[in-house]
């Protein structure tokens, strides 16, 4: 994939996340930043230093946990641990570090047999062993089941807390959302979007929808000539007004001013699936284009 | 601890957890010189092989099958396995180069033939009485130039396959075509001139082997316009060196 105008700034401390649709050019950038690839424009700066030509450098500062990447069906957790922990200068104590990640009564456990969730803590464990100042997380929980996922979630967090710099790199819009002090929407090779999680939401700009049930008569026009009301649709007791702005302040002012109490009143949350589908016309999962109307 | 000698420590565990190449690759050879050896009419001594038993000339053959086991068939798939999974990728990553895990393999699959040639000569003297090598220099040095030739084919057979079944299925073929040259399915004494004298010059160069091993065994088993043993070495030097020349050019990291 062909990453076009990708530019932004990753602040020390923070948990930067990159989204976008499948073949948006998130790997391609990430591979970028560690220098598996040389661009042939543009410049790329980690830690005031270049991936291509610091190389040694770089990659004493930089942990990597790659997507689609795997270690010997016959190594041990212990094994891999002290190989990788043996490439670096200044490598954490990689027992205290399999401990952190529960990985001590895996020890002798071969990779092969280890569970996704277990194989992941490995994979970020070794990205983390060389006590580095930034790490790339590719594709994290791919694979995971739902309380793996929340677990990694907050070992990424107290990693953070530790003072790493994390470039998170994902499809999951969940995992972004919890995880990112802020996010670039990635979309054919181009940022779509860079701001916090909330900022995203907001400057979304998305249709937003309340439910309710009156037991009273109301007459439709009440809602319907409200400014940030768009459309009332009404089947039987139940209505459903959607609009934007401050859609929900609006509809349950007016319902006060009728005097009329609604009932199961329900706004639908907003969150970042729809900023993203808002940003690149796209589902987070699918690669195709949504259909307009 | 160094990163390379990590390395070297970590690729001798997972060469040693690897029963199918350890039993295939360092046990089988010697086994397989101990059962022909217990066939009676292969230990009987022919006037017209100078008094040598058929075991007697046979047994170089045996000590390549393993060379050529580790160096075409398990090197080479283990080095396509760690690429195709991104193994190599993710060392690249790290500030130890992933040459460096290609240099172990290399070091362990070596001292791994150096360990099965020592106890198939060892048995074949202690169980077969076949006498130890007669000219230890010229025997290692024609070891140690035959297994690097085979190892240079087989890093180009590592450097241009795709996948590791790949790998695979391009070592037993290149397995069975210098086994056959090596006398595993025909014993070269029964060959054709034509077929004998490529015989020597392929790797790892039987006949260089035989004729270090035993001088009389070399003689029954070369041709009339067979090369002097130098030559062959030289050749076969020259092999290793423009192989492993190509597979490095040609070698993909990812």
């Amino acid at each position: 994939m062909a990453v076009d105008d990708v530019s932004f700034t990753v602040e020390e401390g923070e948990i930067f996340g990159i989204i976008g649709p499948n073949g948006a050019g998130k790997t391609t950038t990430v591979e970028s930043v560690a220098g598996l690839r040389t661009p042939d424009s543009g410049s790329i700066s980690v830690l005031g230093l270049d991936p291509i030509k610091d190389r040694a450098q770089v990659r004493e500062r930089l942990g990597v946990q790659l997507q689609e990447s795997s270690f010997p069906d016959a190594i041990k957790v212990a094994e891999a641990l002290e190989l990788y922990s043996s490439f670096y200068r200044n490598p954490v104590d990689w027992r205290e570090l399999m401990e952190l990640l529960g990985l001590t009564g895996k020890r002798n456990t071969r990779y092969k047999a280890l569970s996704g969730g277990q194989k992941q803590r490995l994979s970020i464990a070794l990205a983390l062993v060389g006590n580095p100042k930034v790490a790339i997380l590719d594709e994290l929980t791919t694979g995971l089941d739902p309380q793996a996922r929340r677990d990694t979630w907050s070992l990424i967090e107290q990693v953070r807390d530790t003072g790493v710099t994390i470039l998170l790199v994902t499809h999951f819009m969940d995992e972004a959302e919890r995880l990112s002090d802020r996010i670039a929407v990635i979309d054919g090779g181009r940022v779509a979007a860079l701001d916090t999680p909330a900022g995203l939401i907001a400057r979304s700009s998305v249709v937003q929808q309340v439910r309710f049930r009156v037991g009273q008569p109301l007459d439709k026009s009440v809602l319907a000539e409200l400014p940030d009301v768009t459309g009332v649709e009404i089947t039987g007791d139940r209505w459903l007004v959607t609009g934007r702005g401050q859609l929900l302040s609006s509809v349950a002012g007016a319902l006060a001013r009728a005097q009329v109490v609604a009932e199961d009143l329900r706004v639908e949350q907003r969150n970042l699936d729809d900023a993203f589908v808002a940003f690149t016309g796209r589902a987070p999962e699918s690669p195709e284009p949504l259909q307009e109307g | 601890m160094s990163a390379l000698t990590n390395m070297v420590k970590i690729e001798t565990r997972l060469f040693l957890r690897d029963s199918a190449t350890v039993i295939f690759g360092v046990l089988f050879p010697p086994a397989l010189l101990l059962g022909l050896g217990a066939i009676p009419a292969l230990r009987e001594a022919s006037p017209e092989t100078g008094g040598l038993r058929p075991i007697d000339i046979w047994a170089p053959t045996a000590l390549v099958f393993g060379m050529v086991m580790i160096a075409v068939q398990h090197v080479p798939g283990v080095v396509a396995t760690y690429r195709e999974r991104g193994i190599l990728r993710r060392l690249s990553t790290t500030p130890a180069h992933p040459r460096g895990v290609l240099f172990a393999q290399m070091i362990v699959a070596f001292a791994s033939v150096i360990g099965s040639a020592a106890l198939m000569i060892f048995v074949a003297w202690a169980v077969l009485d076949i006498a130890p090598p007669a000219q230890p220099l010229e025997f290692v040095v024609a070891f140690i130039v035959g297994y690097a030739a085979l190892l240079g084919i087989g890093m180009i057979s590592a450097a241009v396959v795709r996948t590791s079944s790949a790998a695979n299925q391009i070592g037993t073929l290149l397995f069975v075509a210098l086994m056959f040259f090596g006398g595993a399915f025909l014993p070269r004494v029964l060959m054709p001139d034509v077929l004998r004298e490529i015989g020597e010059l392929i790797p790892p160069g039987l006949q260089a082997l035989t004729t270090a091993w035993s001088a009389e065994a070399g003689e029954i088993t070369a041709t009339a316009g067979g090369q002097p043993f130098w030559l062959q070495i030289a050749v076969t030097a020259g092999i290793a060196v423009i192989a492993s020349g190509i597979a490095a050019k040609l070698f993909r990291w990812e």
